[in-house]
């Protein structure tokens, strides 16, 4: 795979600094929901990746799965954790009740 | 170095990363981040180094079996993810807590 | 339920407080020397893999006639190594049912979309359903199929749970278990048929009939991805 012009290096140096970045911040942020936005963020920036190295079918999966859904479902789970007592007012419907 | 040993390398370092963060925290929502990010990781190793197949002949070359079980491993990934964030959501409704371990969280 | 940032102040702190005190500042230390070992053990096995790289690329390019389709990520996926992709299927399913046997789900018909969230579905979902079609189609000869089209419409359940919108009652009882082992009983019945025609195998597809059994198996299996993936961001048994 020769040829790779320097504007080619370029542009996969910055992504890959960006996703790098954005792995660390996404796991070292203390704010849950802060590191699953920057998670969703990484996901879309792998897919840009995966399209970088001509993994198109890699490249669709991860911007509907790793991005999208995986993304819903933390949202979900973050929401679903969040304690329901407590700081106020009518928040507790989105807690406990969900037990069988 | 070539394309495909650059982002197999920085595969390697999200693998490494996420290993590192997979260890140090303690709440399992993060610990779950921490194992989507290593699997990302892995998946960068796997695409990178498909592209090191010797069709030469044709730039866009790619072994496709590597892309085949990246995408299976994609799919199995956000499974996995999605019962071990029900297993959290039932672990924090029946003792209160998301992490794991013998403290009681003090 | 509502998607709102307070969980960032509410979930934030604590779990902040607790994760940084789990290790002493030494054995950090350690672990990421460790860490830092592991990576150039990695290091040095990437930059020692032998040079003409051997793969499977020209294998696959020497049979993709036979596959029944010309794009060979769907060829391998369906065809040359169809046992994985029954496998990802099996543990779809088996996924979705540790899900269910933890809890109950509490149901989407309580959530109360805001303004945006109620016209968006409406506008989205039918598009939505429409490009799944598109992916699954034209995944025979380009970059698509079961995976990303089951995937959308994964995202289509994850809309229409967020807008509330009441999904008809029957929809929630077999036709959703149905519709979840669909990719898995399809795939192997078909391969099962497979081993029993003259000279068969298990997951062996005869050539000429070969895009009209991928295609049927794609179908099923985008169906069931799609059902799992929002059962599993609903979160529980129906």
């Amino acid at each position: 795979m020769a040829g790779l012009s320097l504007l080619d290096w370029a542009l996969d140096g910055v992504l890959a600094l960006l996703l790098l970045w954005l792995a660390w911040r996404a796991l070292s942020t203390p704010a849950l929901f802060r590191a699953v936005v920057l998670f969703i963020a990484f996901g879309l920036v792998l897919a840009l990746v995966w399209a970088r190295l001509f993994a198109v079918d890699v490249a669709l999966a991860e911007m509907a799965i790793g991005a999208g859904v995986t993304g819903a479902l933390l949202l979900a789970a973050l929401v679903r954790l969040a304690p329901p007592i407590g700081r106020g007012r009518a928040h507790g419907r989105n807690g406990e009740r969900d037990g069988a | 170095m070539t394309q495909p040993v650059f982002w197999a390398l920085v595969g390697m370092a999200l693998v490494v990363l996420a290993l590192y963060a997979l260890i140090v925290h303690a709440h399992l929502l993060r610990k779950v981040l921490a194992l989507n990010v290593m699997s990302s990781g892995v998946f960068l190793v796997f695409i990178g180094l498909a592209r090191r197949t010797p069709g030469e002949d044709v730039p866009m070359a790619a072994d496709p079996v590597p892309q085949a079980m990246v995408l299976t491993g994609i799919v199995v990934a956000v499974a996995a993810t999605g019962l071990a964030l029900a297993l959290i959501v039932r672990l924090r409704v029946l003792t209160g807590r998301t992490t794991l371990g013998d403290d009681t969280g003090d | 339920m509502m998607l709102r940032p307070r969980t960032d102040r509410q979930a934030g702190p604590a779990s902040s407080a607790r994760a940084d005190k789990g290790l002493p500042p030494a054995a950090r230390a350690l672990l990421v020397l460790a860490l830092l070992a592991v990576f150039a053990g990695l290091v040095l096995a990437v930059l020692s893999l032998s040079e003409p790289a051997p793969g499977l690329a020209a294998a696959v390019d020497e049979r993709i006639d036979e596959s029944g389709v010309s794009h060979p990520v769907t060829a391998v996926l369906l065809n040359f190594r169809g046992y994985d992709t029954l496998l990802e299927l099996v543990v779809l399913v088996l996924a979705v049912m540790g899900a269910w046997s933890v809890g109950r789900a509490r149901g989407c018909a309580g959530n109360v979309p805001g303004p945006l969230l109620r016209q968006l579905p409406r506008l989205m979902a039918p598009l939505m359903v429409l490009v799944a079609g598109y992916l699954l189609w034209v995944g025979a000869h380009a970059p698509g199929g079961a995976f990303q089209a089951g995937s959308l419409l994964g995202g289509v359940g994850i809309l229409l749970c967020l807008s509330g919108y009441p999904l008809p009652g029957w929809a929630n009882g077999p036709a959703l278990r149905v519709s979840a082992v669909l990719g898995v009983a399809v795939f192997a019945a078909l391969g099962v048929v497979a081993a029993l025609l003259p000279g068969g195998a298990p997951l062996d597809w005869p050539p000429a009939q070969a895009k009209t059994l991928i295609l049927t198996i794609e179908l099923a299996a985008m169906l069931s991805i799609g059902v799992v993936l929002a059962a599993l961001f609903a979160g529980g048994r129906p």
